[in-house]
C-alpha cells in the first residue's frame, strides 16, 4: 500500500486537544501515553507575538488502521475541531501542501 | 438506534450538561455494549459539530464511570463538613425532602427557599419548573455576583431589539457552510471571548475559525493575546472592564464618520440622533487613555467592521462582568444595529428557541406561557431583588444574587431557611467572596445538593445528596436555538436520576393538583408540541430537526416579514416597533436609556492610592479546552493536559518580581490570598495577571476545614459581592479588582 500520512494546517490548529484525546480513548491509552501530542510554539517576533500549535503524531501511532481499513478516518482527523487535519496517500496530501502555506505533512510510518 | 457488529448499538443522541458540562448542541453516536458506554463518535450527520468533538466529551467514559461518582441518594450521618454520610433510599431522600421543605413553605412562606443552579445548562427548565410548582419566586444562580453571565447581555438586546442574536455562522440550516441562504461574515469581531476552548451560549466556538477559512477577517478584543488574537487584523489589548467606552469609541467613529447604514439607522431604529449626541464624549482620544488601546488601532477597528458587509460581533461573558454590564452589552449591541448588520446573512442572526419550545425559561413572557400571569404575577413580588430593581422584575426570572447571599445572613426583608442546590458547586465555583456564601449556606436549616460528584458545597453544606444522571443516561431536550432535539437515554448507572425525573417527582409532590404529568417524557411531549413532533420521533430522526422556512425561528429579515411582533406588522418587538438606541424599556426600568462607560469599582483611575498597594488588575475566568467551570479536574486524561491552577504573568512583570515560570506565588488583595504556580508568559498584559476559576483538588481531603482545597486556591475568595450595575444585572468585579503578587518560597 502507498505510504500514508497526516497533514495538518497550522494555519488553523487551535490547540484545543481534541486530537490527543480522541486517539488516547481509540486505543484507550492511560494517562501519560500519547499516540499524538500538540506542541505550542509561543514567539516574540519584532513587533507581535506569534501562538502556533502542531500536533505531532509519537510512535504510537499507528495511523488509525483499524479504523482505515473500515473506511473511517483516524480518530484525530474525525473529531478535529479546526478541521485541520487530512489523512491519505502522502502523494495526494503533498498536492494540496502545494497551495497551502502553513501546512506540515507527517508520514509516521 | 442501530446494531452495529459484536452486539454493540449505537445510540444518537444531543449533548447537554453532566459528562460535557457545557452549554451542549453536539450531536454524538454512543457506542453501548453489555448496557455499558464503551466509545463516543462525533455525529457527522449533526448540523452542530459535523462529527467533531471536543476533548471532555471523547473522555466522556472516563466521567461515566469514574470511580468517585456519587451513585445512589445520601443523608448526612455526622455534622457537616465532616464526611459522613449514610446510603439511603429514593423513596426515603423524597420523603425527607418532602416533608421538611413542605414545613418551610408552611412555617416560613414558600419564598424561603433558594433554587439554586450554575450556568446555562438543562437545569434552568428543570429547576424553574420544580420552584415555580413549590410556589418560590427565588430560582438563583447563588453566587454569581450581578448575575453576571449573558442575562446582563440578553436583557440588553431584549430591551433595545426585542429579541435576541448571535453570531451567524449558519447555524440555523441543516447545510451549514454550504447553505444557499447564508454568507460568511467579512469581519468579525471576537469581543471578550476566546471561542476556541469555549462553546459559550449555544454557540461552538470552532464556527468562527470556520468563518475565517471563508474569508473572515477578525478583530479580537482581549486582555490576553489568544490564539484568536495571533490570526486577526487588529488586536485590541485592552484594560479590563473598559470595554463599555471601546464600544462607545466605535460607535463614535461609526456615526462621525457616516459610516453606518444610513437606510436600516432611517427606517428601523429609534433615537439615533440622542445617541449621536452621547457618543461625541467618547473619542478615541479619551478611550485611548481609558482602555490602554492605542488610538489608531480603534479608528481602524471601527472603519475595517462598518466597511465589512455583513459583519458580525461574537462576544462573551466578561462583557456582563464589565461595570455596568447591561450598558456595556448595549453600547455593543448597538454596533450591529448601527452597521445595519441585524438578521442578515452573516451579520448578527436574530436567535429564538426553536419552534417556539420552551425547554429554558429565558424572558419573563416564557414563564408567564408556562406557568400563568397570574401567578408568576404574585411571585415576582417577592423575588429578592424585584422591588430595587425593576429589570429583576421584568426580565426574566433570576432573584438577585448579591442581595439573596446577604439575605440569607440579615433575614431582611424575610427568612431564608433553605437551599436546594442543583448541579452547581458555589463554593468551589461560580460565588464571589466565597467565605461568605459558606457562611450563609450553613446558616441555613436545611440544603439539599443534587450533583455528579462530591465537591467542597456538597461536603461543607449538604444534609441530603442525589446522585444527578449524565447526559447518555437521560431523556431531555433542548431548545436552544437551534436545531430543536432530544437527549436520548443510551445507559443506566447506580441509581442516578436526571435532573427532570427528580424535579417532576417532587414538583408531584409539593403541587399535586397542578401538575399532570406522570413521567418525564409526557412533559417533553407537552413541551414539543409547536413543533409537532414527539421525543420518540425526534429520537428516532437522529435527535434533532431545524424550524422550515417562513417559521419565526428561522433567519432571515423577520423584522420586514412581519415575523417579530405579536400583531405581525413589520418591525422589531420594542415599544416603537423600532430597534431602540434610546431604550424606552430601560427609561421605564429606572435607567439612562442610552448607553455609557463607568469605571471599575477598583482600577487605576477611581482607586489610585489601593493601586500603589496592589498593583496588578486580577482578571478570572479564561477558559480551558478540557475543563467547564469547576468540573472535570478528576478526569485523569483532562488533568494531564492542564494540570494545576496557574496565574499567567507577563514576561517582564515576572522578571521585575523575581519569579520564574513554574514558581508557586501567592495572588493577594485586601479579602485573601491564594496560591497559584506562575505561567511565565509574553500573551497577558503586563499590568494584569490572568487567573483561571473553578479550581480545587478533588484527590484531597474533601472534609473541613480542607474541602478539597479551596481556601488555598480558589481566586474567587478575592473577588467582593456587591459590585451590581444599576439594573441589578451585571457587574460582578470577576475581571476588574486590583491584586499583587509574590514568590511564595516553598512549594505547596
Amino acid at each position: 500500500m502507498a505510504r500514508h500520512g497526516l497533514l495538518i494546517d497550522y494555519e488553523y490548529c487551535t490547540g484545543c486537544h481534541t486530537c490527543e484525546v480522541a486517539c488516547k480513548q481509540e486505543h484507550n491509552y492511560p494517562v501519560g501515553k500519547w499516540g499524538i501530542k500538540v506542541n505550542e510554539i509561543v514567539l516574540e517576533t519584532f513587533d507581535k507575538i506569534t501562538i502556533d500549535y502542531i500536533p505531532f503524531p509519537t510512535d504510537l501511532c499507528n495511523l488509525c488502521v483499524q479504523r482505515t481499513k473500515e473506511g473511517i478516518p483516524p480518530a484525530c482527523v474525525k473529531h478535529c475541531q479546526a478541521g485541520c487535519m487530512m489523512y491519505g496517500p502522502v502523494k495526494e496530501l503533498v498536492k494540496t501542501m502545494e497551495k497551502k502555506p502553513k501546512t506540515v505533512l507527517f508520514a509516521p510510518r | 438506534m442501530n446494531k452495529d457488529q459484536e452486539g454493540e448499538k449505537i445510540v444518537r443522541t444531543t449533548v447537554w450538561s453532566p459528562g460535557a458540562g457545557c452549554h451542549g448542541g453536539c450531536g454524538v453516536k454512543l457506542h453501548v455494549k453489555n448496557g455499558r458506554l464503551v466509545k463516543v463518535e462525533g455525529d457527522e450527520n449533526h448540523p452542530w459539530n459535523q462529527g467533531r468533538l471536543c476533548p471532555r466529551v471523547l473522555a466522556l467514559t472516563q466521567y461515566v464511570y469514574h470511580p468517585d461518582r456519587l451513585l445512589y441518594p445520601m443523608k448526612r450521618a455526622g455534622e457537616r463538613g465532616e464526611g459522613k454520610w449514610t446510603r439511603i433510599s429514593w423513596d426515603e431522600a423524597f420523603d425527607t425532602i418532602e416533608k421538611k421543605l413542605k414545613e418551610i413553605r408552611d412555617q416560613f412562606g414558600a419564598e424561603s427557599v433558594l433554587f439554586c443552579q450554575g450556568t446555562g445548562r438543562d437545569i434552568g427548565g428543570p429547576i424553574s419548573f420544580l420552584a415555580y410548582a413549590y410556589g418560590s419566586p427565588n430560582w438563583v444562580q447563588l453566587g454569581l455576583a450581578g448575575q453576571s453571565c449573558y442575562t446582563p447581555r440578553l436583557a440588553a438586546m431584549f430591551a433595545t431589539q426585542g429579541d435576541y442574536a448571535v453570531l451567524d455562522a449558519g447555524q440555523f440550516y441543516e447545510k451549514r457552510y454550504d447553505a444557499p441562504e447564508w454568507t460568511p461574515p467579512k469581519c468579525i469581531i471576537v469581543w471578550a471571548n476566546n471561542p476556541v476552548p469555549t462553546c459559550p451560549d449555544a454557540f461552538h466556538g470552532h464556527w468562527v475559525v470556520e468563518c475565517m477559512k471563508r474569508g473572515a477577517k477578525v478583530i479580537t478584543v482581549d486582555t490576553r493575546t489568544t490564539w484568536m488574537a495571533s490570526r486577526s487584523e487588529i488586536h485590541l489589548q485592552i484594560r479590563p472592564g473598559t470595554d463599555g467606552a471601546l464600544a462607545l469609541a466605535m460607535a463614535h467613529v461609526i456615526i462621525n464618520e457616516k459610516l453606518y447604514d444610513k437606510e436600516f439607522v432611517e427606517n428601523w431604529t429609534f433615537g439615533f440622533d440622542e445617541l449621536k449626541e452621547r457618543v461625541q464624549e467618547y473619542t478615541p482620544e479619551r478611550v485611548s487613555a481609558i482602555t490602554w488601546a492605542p488610538k489608531e488601532k480603534i479608528i481602524n477597528a471601527a472603519r475595517l467592521y462598518a466597511k465589512s458587509k455583513p459583519a458580525s460581533i461574537h462576544w462573551g461573558l466578561p462583557v456582563d462582568q464589565c461595570p455596568e454590564g447591561t450598558t456595556v452589552a448595549q453600547a455593543i449591541a448597538h454596533l450591529w444595529c448601527l452597521t445595519g448588520n441585524l438578521d442578515i446573512p452573516g451579520g448578527e442572526v436574530i436567535a429564538r428557541p426553536a419552534f417556539g419550545v420552551t425547554t429554558y425559561p429565558f424572558s419573563s413572557h416564557e414563564l408567564t406561557a408556562l406557568y400563568g400571569e397570574e401567578f408568576v404575577k404574585k411571585l415576582t413580588g417577592k423575588r429578592i431583588g424585584a422591588k430595587v430593581y425593576p429589570m429583576v422584575a421584568n426580565f426574566r426570572g433570576w432573584a438577585q444574587p448579591d442581595m439573596a447571599v446577604d439575605q440569607i445572613l440579615t433575614g431582611d426583608p424575610y427568612p431564608i431557611k433553605a437551599a436546594w442546590i442543583q448541579t452547581t458547586n458555589i463554593l468551589g465555583g461560580q460565588a464571589a467572596d466565597t467565605r461568605k456564601h459558606y457562611e450563609a449556606l450553613k446558616k441555613l436549616d436545611f440544603n439539599v445538593v443534587v450533583d455528579t460528584f462530591h465537591n467542597p458545597t456538597s461536603m461543607a453544606v449538604a444534609d441530603i445528596v442525589l446522585p444527578a444522571a449524565t447526559f447518555p443516561e437521560k431523556e431531555s431536550f433542548r431548545s436552544w436555538w437551534a436545531p430543536l432535539s432530544v437527549v436520548v437515554p443510551a445507559i443506566k448507572v447506580g441509581e442516578c436520576k436526571s435532573d427532570w425525573e427528580i424535579n417532576l417527582e417532587l414538583a408531584r409532590r409539593f403541587n399535586p393538583g397542578a401538575i399532570r404529568y406522570k413521567s418525564v417524557k409526557e412533559l417533553i411531549n407537552d413541551r414539543l408540541k409547536p413543533a409537532g413532533v414527539t421525543f420518540d420521533e425526534l429520537a428516532a430522526e437522529g435527535s434533532w430537526m431545524m424550524p422550515p422556512e417562513g417559521h419565526s425561528s428561522k433567519p432571515y429579515r423577520r423584522y420586514e416579514k412581519g415575523l417579530l411582533r405579536a400583531d405581525g406588522k413589520p418591525g422589531f418587538n420594542t415599544p416603537t416597533g423600532k430597534v431602540e438606541f434610546w431604550s424606552k424599556k430601560y427609561e421605564e426600568w429606572d435607567l439612562d436609556p442610552l448607553p455609557y462607560y463607568d469605571e471599575p469599582p477598583e482600577s487605576e483611575v477611581r482607586t489610585p492610592e489601593l493601586l500603589k498597594e496592589y498593583p496588578l488588575v486580577m482578571a478570572t475566568g479564561r477558559r480551558s479546552s478540557v475543563y467547564f467551570h469547576s468540573e472535570h479536574r478528576m478526569i485523569p486524561w483532562m488533568r494531564e493536559i492542564d494540570p494545576d491552577p496557574i496565574v499567567e504573568i507577563n514576561t517582564k512583570t515576572a522578571a521585575d518580581l523575581g519569579i520564574g515560570d513554574g514558581e508557586w506565588v501567592y495572588v493577594e488583595n485586601r479579602r485573601g490570598r491564594i496560591k497559584r504556580k506562575a505561567k511565565v508568559t509574553p500573551t497577558i498584559h503586563p499590568k494584569v495577571v490572568m487567573v483561571p476559576h473553578g479550581w480545587w483538588y478533588p484527590e484531597t481531603d474533601g472534609r473541613e476545614p480542607n474541602l478539597f482545597g479551596i481556601w488555598d486556591i480558589n481566586c474567587n475568595q478575592l473577588i467582593p459581592t456587591g459590585t451590581q450595575s444599576r439594573s441589578g444585572f451585571g457587574g460582578g468585579a470577576y475581571k476588574t479588582t486590583l491584586c499583587r503578587v509574590r514568590k511564595l518560597e516553598k512549594e505547596r
